[in-house]
């Protein structure tokens, strides 16, 4: 949009939203924009708008948020045409680049805050999308008001036109764009919808791309291509924390095509990650002549502090730790005299392995550094990381550092984190080329900021009447906040247990205990992160609670659950957490599967449920087992509670992906280490789930509950491993404690 | 280094240098399809799948060598024109599968093959023919879009008839 010029920029009182018009006549509405670069950056310089309604009717409005397919790209928009009012089918989503504004002390957002993780982006931008599209909206009618002469309180809309009743007047949006960019913004806020007049949002639209997908048309990180443009791949050190000792790239020079071959400084032992490790980049006129040059590469290796790391140390190591005292960091009513006083106890372990995020689309990312500025085109889902990353491998100021955000291949949370941006913009400063730098699939499985693995103690009291009294998780574990700035010790635990989740409240005498191991592998947010966690090992020991007592599990869940309240909840997803809604949805799971029905031998169902930052959700899975032991997933019900569902077509597709997500990863992911390095390299040895895995009989449901939305990208996955060992428990008796799955079941039958 | 030459998308093309360059690469790159997607190199996810002379291959390990005088149809070919998507195209539109979207090129490919070669693919077939893998978990929609799409190419046949 090089040709608009904001003829009106009249802030409103929160002084967000501007008016103005293009020298193409079209009415812009959003924020306003002199872009970092406006003088001649390479690529198109941008929308600063979110609205745009063009002279011919035609409605575009702008996405600010990254899509990893959570369908945010889609939500959002629909939250302004709902507002605005306009039909969903006339509506085109264009792309908006990072927004940052320079203040007296530091950045600031232009367009809102961009970055997509935890869940939070929608409900971050509920208010502020729907507030946005109220305002044009009400320009649209001043403007016909003045041109009817008439007070604009006798005007209402239908999609794309002003109407006003009393004089039989319509005038379609088109033609009061004119008037409505030369029309003073209102101070006050807008008058939002009522819930019951939507007609887009809540309804199932069509998402947003979809036909480009289908067609191979729509482009993501690894798609970009610019001019003179070269291709990277690094060579990064086998051992966790190794270092280059010596490189001999002769024969790698000799490869056709190669340009390039130089180390890349990788950080400190212990340090704060940029990038995660040592390396040598390989630059070529083509990704493959870069990866034939890595392989013909002859590189010494230091091995360095970690290179003794195992995995199967670290499992003894945290069996050891449980047999000693840690941290404790919850310690509600009387836990050892509740404990002591208990007619039944049940003593349990778990064990949840190191995960992959493993996107489908491998890391990548285009950087040109060209002198005092910088251009980023990466597939992130913190496109602010990016800029900060970028700075701090050019050295740039921020306000230098233009960020555009594609489509991604896939998030999962590996892409909170940007070093690969930092990688890319260490090879172009270094070459002065535009480059885009590939990970292979190797890269991706051995270098990544992993799910973190930790072995669970659950303890449990129960009184002479089966209520549950006491209850412990004690949890040896790596922690996630590794090797981050202003980390201190004594807060490594809360990443890896959320003191307020069930049955905090619930139960009375509750002891929360965390031990952490320092094993040298690197560790982050994966999808729900403790939730997947914490939430297989809580929902699997209902179910042992019960069997050791003689209760049903449906039973013991709805009891510990309980009725309708509100429990105060100070982690992130809270204020509250309504365990209730728990019970709803456990109830509604157990019922459609049919729970109470007798199965025959070697069948059986399992449920479990999850509050996970904000939402709620169940699953009920039913199993059968054949006579060598193998099971089948035979269905599969999943419910959720996300409040309201503005996008429900996407609601549904996180539902289904997050318990295909759960269920692969607690089939058969597992990282291991062994003298310090990742021993999986591809899908061979890391195997995600294919579709013979998923029975037809998979059903998704969405459970309304009141007005305001909660996020959905995470919901889907905790409830679902849990779900199914406890379904493979009630088929065999065989109660599976380690995740992955694996062969686990057939051993023990056989 | 030598010239190899084929038809992508009913287009003669010729690419010049390795012999041992898989196809996916010189897909992406000099001809800059790159609707196409690398995900693992290895055969493994099908995110790369493309027919050659009719059939799905992964081009990941498909040297292009291998290809001369082949006929390649990419995702951006499948479509007999662009106001007509090709059935299977439509049902996944009518479905909604997609949510990262990058595998689905892939998917799409295998789908249509599978369809050509079965024209009414029951679950087991569907669980045993289609190894391709989505990371996003969209494999409920798929079943079920394949399955709209073999209605709807049976119902093409019978408006063709």
């Amino acid at each position: 949009m090089r040709d608009a010029t904001v003829t009106t920029p009249r802030m409103n009182r929160r002084q967000l939203f501007v008016s103005g018009s293009t020298l193409a006549g079209a009415w812009i509405v959003g924020i306003p924009v002199t872009s970092l670069l406006a003088d001649d950056g390479p690529g198109d310089r941008q929308l600063g708008y979110f609205i745009e309604i063009r002279p011919d009717g035609d409605v575009i409005i702008g996405s600010n948020q990254p899509e990893i397919g959570q369908g945010v790209r889609t939500a959002l928009p629909m939250l302004v045409a709902e507002e605005l009012d306009v039909e969903w089918s006339t509506v085109t989503v264009r792309s908006m680049p990072l927004g940052l504004v320079k203040t007296d002390d530091g950045f600031t957002w232009k367009y809102g805050s961009q970055g997509v993780g935890g869940s939070t982006g929608l409900t971050r931008n509920f208010d502020y999308m729907r507030e946005l599209g109220a305002t044009a909206r009400g320009q649209l009618i001043r403007a016909a008001a003045r041109r009817w002469e008439v007070d604009p309180a006798t005007c209402r809309t239908e999609p794309g036109v002003v109407v006003c009743d009393d004089i039989a007047q319509r005038a379609p949006y088109a033609e009061l764009i004119e008037s409505a960019a030369t029309l003073p913004m209102p101070d006050e806020s807008p008058t939002l919808k009522a819930q019951s007049d939507y007609r887009i949002v809540g309804k199932a639209q069509q998402p947003v791309d979809l036909e480009a997908i289908v067609t191979g048309k729509a482009k993501y990180g690894i798609d970009t291509r610019e001019p003179d443009m070269r291709f990277a791949v690094i060579a990064r050190s086998p051992v966790l924390n190794g270092r280059v000792a010596k490189i001999d790239a002769s024969a790698a020079r000799g490869i056709d095509g190669v340009l390039d071959v130089f180390e890349i400084e990788g950080p400190a032992p212990g340090a704060p990650y940029q990038i995660l490790a040592h390396g040598v980049a390989v630059v070529a006129t083509s990704t493959w002549a870069a990866i034939k040059g890595r392989e013909a590469l002859n590189i010494e290796w230091e091995p360095g502090p970690n290179a003794t790391d195992s995995t199967e140390q670290f499992w003894a190591d945290n069996e050891a730790m449980l047999n000693g005292t840690g941290q404790v960091v919850v310690d509600d009513g009387d836990y050892d005299a509740a404990m002591a006083s208990a007619t039944h106890t049940v003593v349990r372990r778990y064990r949840v392995p190191f995960a992959n995020h493993a996107p489908l689309e491998p890391q990548n990312c285009y950087a040109y550094v060209d002198g005092d500025r910088c251009h980023i085109i990466a597939p992130t889902q913190t496109p602010g990381g990016a800029s900060r990353s970028a700075a701090w491998a050019t050295g740039l100021d921020r306000e230098r550092i233009h960020v555009d955000f594609t489509r991604v291949g896939g998030g999962f949370g590996r892409r909170l984190t940007n070093d690969y941006v930092a990688e890319a913009a260490l090879i172009s400063k270094r070459t002065g080329w535009p480059i885009q730098l590939q990970w292979t699939r190797e890269d991706d499985m051995r270098n990544d900021f992993f799910r973190p693995a930790g072995l669970h103690e659950m303890r449990a009291g129960l009184d002479g009447f089966n209520n549950v009294v006491a209850w412990t998780q004690r949890l040896a574990s790596a922690s996630k906040y590794y090797r981050r700035p202003n980390m201190t010790d004594d807060k490594l635990w809360e990443a890896e247990l959320y003191s307020d989740d069930f049955p905090r409240r619930i139960v009375e005498n509750l002891r929360l205990e965390y031990f952490n191991h320092p094993i040298g592998v690197p560790r982050g947010s994966w999808r729900a992160p403790a939730h997947t966690a914490n939430a297989f090992v809580i929902q699997s020991f209902i179910d042992e609670v019960a069997d050791a007592t003689g209760q049903d599990p449906l039973e013991l869940r709805v009891k510990l659950f309980g009725e309708e309240r509100e429990l105060e909840y100070g982690n992130h997803g809270g204020p509250t957490f309504n365990p209730g809604r728990l019970t709803r949805l456990t109830k509604f799971v157990a019922e459609k599967i049919d729970y109470a029905r007798e199965r025959p031998a070697m069948r059986g169902v399992g449920l479990a449920a999850h509050f996970t930052f904000g939402g709620y959700a169940a699953h009920a899975i039913e199993v059968s087992v054949n006579d060598a032991g193998e099971f089948t997933i035979e269905r599969i019900v999943a419910a959720i509670d996300c409040g309201f569902a503005v996008h429900p077509n996407a609601v549904k597709a996180q539902l289904e992906g997050g318990t295909v997500d759960g269920i692969s990863t607690a089939l058969g992911l597992e990282i291991t280490v062994r003298d310090g390095q990742i021993e999986q390299s591809n899908f061979h040895d890391y195997p995600l789930a294919r579709i013979g895995v998923f029975p037809a009989a998979f059903e998704a449901h969405i459970l309304p509950y009141g007005e305001t939305p909660t996020g959905v990208g995470e919901m889907g996955i905790p409830s679902a491993a849990p779900a199914l060992t406890n379904a493979i428990f009630a088929a065999t008796g065989v109660r599976i404690r380690d995740l992955p799955i694996k062969n686990q079941l057939r051993d023990a039958l056989a | 280094m030598a010239t190899y030459e084929f038809r992508v998308n009913d287009a003669a093309v010729e690419f010049d240098g390795d012999g041992a360059t898989p196809l996916l690469w010189v897909l992406r790159e000099p001809l800059n399809l790159t609707g196409t997607k690398f995900g693992c190199g290895t055969g493994q996810c099908g995110a790369c799948t493309v027919h050659v002379n009719g059939r799905a291959r992964r081009s990941c390990i498909t040297p292009v060598a291998s290809v001369v005088d082949s006929r390649i149809t990419t995702i951006e070919g499948l479509a007999a024109s662009s106001d007509k998507l090709h059935p299977v195209q439509q049902a996944w539109i009518e479905h909604a599968v997609p949510q990262c979207g990058y595998c689905q090129a892939g998917q799409i490919m295998a789908t249509a093959d599978l369809l050509r070669r079965n024209k009414s693919p029951s679950d087991a077939d569907i669980n045993a023919e289609l190894t391709n893998i989505c990371r996003c978990g969209t494999y409920p929609r798929i079943r079920r879009a394949v399955h709209r799409a073999a209605e709807l190419l049976a119902s093409e046949e019978s408006n063709d008839a």
